[in-house]
């Protein structure tokens, strides 16, 4: 009846019409404006206008431009263009489309399609979005995949299904190098297909390291080629609870395909309780020669040039209890002195993986451990922060002394708490202790932790997602722009939406609906 | 053919002997006696019988009420085969050892009660014998047979070839409350239909018996109402897809009753009414006088109803002149409470006119000075709810206990021992005071709650509540005997495909597949 007034009333009165137009053009508007802004994490420069253009899925095209230096066939943007046509298109078969026509030429200084993404791979990109066209330009095909998940996020449908897009301008980078999610697959078995589907939803957060935290004490899922004992003795059932060579494969070069690295972590000293297992002359006895079986065939299967070593949680008594390891440290002069022991150990598989050209990192225990001793100079490792308390003295502590830090403690996902908390993920200041300037750019990024003590396959998505997202924002986005929660928030829930959408099973943060809810059930 | 384990006799020395018995015999108890919850009367023995899903089949007694053709029972015998053998395709030359043993379960029940709904007064005593070739199941109604073919179905197991096997066992089982309920919030976020049926099925794995449908509050209002259309237009979160209608209302009332579930239906006032007036703009106070929706009572057709009455906003009220005025006109002064009380008391005289008992949260039972006028009252808020438990029964009044059961709540993450270890009858009464309680209640309210992490909060936590409410409580008193169950049970939930989170570090044969 309203809407029968209102076009009466228009009908008759040329000027009012004219007048309501204008208003109702502009209030359209500003709502196309809230969307079009929506994109996660939030770009470094991003300007965009009220212009509108419509995108048709039977006419839209990637494309590489003339002067790339990739060009089609390079296999990981060509895969990744089928991708993101489905993620910006997901009900293709719906829609009804008009004849506009809207391509997306992108272009790369480098051809690195081959490679691994590195630590020192860049991630920059510009995008602009203008009539007809939509080019985006990056030194690396990694920047091309960062911008091509803005532009699937700046890309919205209106009530009948139709594509949009606004002009945009968008120069983007990440503010740290390093973006990473821990998974456990120790303390529970997750399936391979677990593990790609978080990959995917962390590239849609931009994130570029996947942590893998492949064993520890309660069991041991890697199935060796040099060691075949430790999965067949060590993982929950050597048939089904375990990560072949292949499943390996599969997920470093699933990742590679998103720009994400593989860091394994293969734990040690501390949480090997399953190695045992399978290689009883394993664990004590091996500190010695032994140790190099410590990164036995990692640095060959894992491509990437960081590898974890652990060294976290430290039961010293369990070596107390062992004679050998008694006569041992009588013989080096360490006394009783178990902290010298551990330092030893930990200096001796850092200098095998740094002979095998690769970068350690150590959980922030072994900093500890060497401080007291006294060891750490002449030692090149990153250290990852990740006890609780004041972190950040700790972060200052170690870029003090010259070494790189990852920060974790703030971002530890499966602890509990309340149940509204993505914001404390948020309001996260990494860099916010006082140092030189120097200190700051040892902080290279961040990780969100999700130890698997009460999570598996069956709740990993939704304690992960969108709450990681948060904490991908601060990592990725300029901290000024991004330091108000309540900004934040809607565009979250926009994003949480969007992470449905595609299928990632993200957990709700209030009271509230998408528009397209969940369907997996 | 039995199949007992091989032992050479001749071989053995009699002591070799007798120890591997034991060892057998302790080997065969575990896997007997891992139902959930725990049936009141258990006797299981070592022997053991092979079941060959292509010559086992269900059957009704001969002198049984019911037979072919009760489409209850029949429906559940062919849900029952699939969760017994569920790798029935699978299945290859290993079972033929045992090809021309049939096995039959034969059922009967002294009523034929197929066609009705569960409800306050079903019986649900049941009684189980696992012998040589045949099990028999007896009860007085199709609802002992159903909780007794979940019994059934849990003792059956299957070792490291595929096999199939069944102990010796003989069950007495009877639930220790007639209400033991599951609800669930579709207001603060909307569930779909399929969330809600999968639930369903995941409560009839642990006995649940009601399911306590918040359908309406503040945020939302996706009950689509015959008689007020209006009201889920304008107050559900989208008219078209975040709705319930009435023929997805019956699908969940008809999935339920074939599950042995009543479906309660809440339709919360006066407090939250939130959305309600975003259709019927003169619903909301106004209506209070006697436009109660009869259509509820109409639709569902449980015996109980579910008024709220929780958490009212008094302010709201106060600033209505016409309420105001009301108030003026009965004599009640600025005497919200009482304006209260003289609603909710009209609400529940309507109720008990359409033959319907009606619940109430313990707020009304707080505010009410008649409360004689009251039924049934359910304890909700937190501290000592016992205390309130023991006033509403002193009072006469029946009881449902859902406030140590707030699985939405956060909490430590490992804490499904909490849900365990209440003691609802636990307060100083009388006989009949405790017979006053009837059950009680998990809840889910909606918050942080939707269809992407509803099951591994509520299973198998829920499922710890649940065996308090069904076993008898001497039984299951201690957590550390009730914990490798437990998580034998939350593996048989995965293999069914419910989405039960971890309990703590470990693994399932059968992880969760549905990522």
């Amino acid at each position: 009846i309203e809407q029968k007034n209102i076009s009466y009333h228009m009908s008759d009165l040329n000027f009012y019409e004219y007048i309501f137009k204008k208003i109702y053009l502009a209030l359209v508007k500003k709502q196309y404006k809230n969307f079009y802004c929506g994109v996660w994490p939030l770009p470094h420069a991003l300007t965009s206008s009220v212009e509108q253009y419509p995108l048709n899925p039977q006419t839209f095209a990637f494309d590489y431009g003339k002067h790339s230096a990739t060009q089609q066939g390079c296999s990981l943007l060509d895969a990744a263009f089928r991708r993101y046509f489905s993620l910006i298109f997901p009900d293709y078969t719906a829609g009804r489309w008009t004849e506009e026509f809207l391509k997306c030429q992108i272009s790369t200084d480098h051809n690195d399609c081959e490679n691994y993404p590195n630590d020192d791979s860049s991630e920059r990109y510009n995008l602009s979005v203008s009539a007809g066209q939509a080019s985006l330009n990056a030194a690396t095909v990694w920047g091309i995949l960062r911008g091509l998940e803005t532009f699937s996020q700046l890309v919205y449908q209106d009530d009948l299904g139709s594509y949009f897009v606004n002009e945009t301008f968008i120069e983007d980078f990440p503010r740290f190098q390093f973006r990473g999610v821990l998974l456990d697959t120790s303390r529970h078995y997750l399936p391979v297909h677990a593990i790609l589907k978080t990959l995917d939803a962390m590239s849609y957060s931009k994130f570029n390291v996947f942590h893998w935290h492949i064993v520890d004490d309660p069991s041991f899922p890697y199935q060796s080629r040099s060691f075949p004992e430790l999965s067949k003795k060590g993982a929950f059932h050597p048939a089904t609870h375990v990560y072949t060579q292949s499943d390996v494969r599969r997920v470093i070069s699933y990742a590679r395909m998103r720009g994400i690295r593989v860091l394994p972590e293969f734990d040690s000293p501390g949480h090997t309780g399953s190695w045992g297992k399978g290689q009883s002359d394993l664990l004590t006895p091996c500190y010695k020669g032994g140790a190099p079986s410590g990164t036995f065939e990692v640095t060959s299967v894992f491509p990437d040039s960081y590898i974890h070593l652990g060294g976290d949680e430290v039961d010293f008594s369990c070596w107390r209890s062992n004679p050998h390891v008694r006569a041992f440290m009588q013989k080096m002069g360490f006394g009783g002195d178990f902290p010298k022991l551990e330092a030893f150990y930990i200096e001796n598989i850092v200098n095998i993986t740094s002979a095998n050209n690769k970068t350690s990192i150590v959980w922030q225990d072994v900093f500890d451990y060497h401080e007291r001793v006294g060891a750490h100079q002449d030692f090149t490792v990153l250290v990852e922060v990740w006890k609780h308390g004041c972190y950040l003295c700790k972060v200052r502590q170690v870029t003090k002394a010259g070494l790189r830090v990852i920060l974790a403690s703030p971002w530890y996902l499966d602890l509990p708490g309340p149940t509204h908390n993505w914001a404390r993920y948020y309001t996260v200041w990494p860099l916010a202790f006082p140092g030189s300037e120097k200190q700051k750019r040892l902080v290279i990024g961040g990780e969100v932790c999700m130890w698997g003590e009460y999570v598996d396959a069956t709740n990993l998505f939704p304690k992960l997602w969108p709450r990681a997202s948060a904490a991908a924002e601060r990592l990725w986005s300029d901290e000024k722009q991004t330091s108000s929660v309540e900004k934040a928030f809607p565009r979250l829930e926009d994003f949480r939406c969007k992470l449905l959408r595609r299928g990632i099973q993200a957990g709700p943060l209030n009271v509230g609906h998408c528009k397209h809810e969940y369907q997996g059930v």
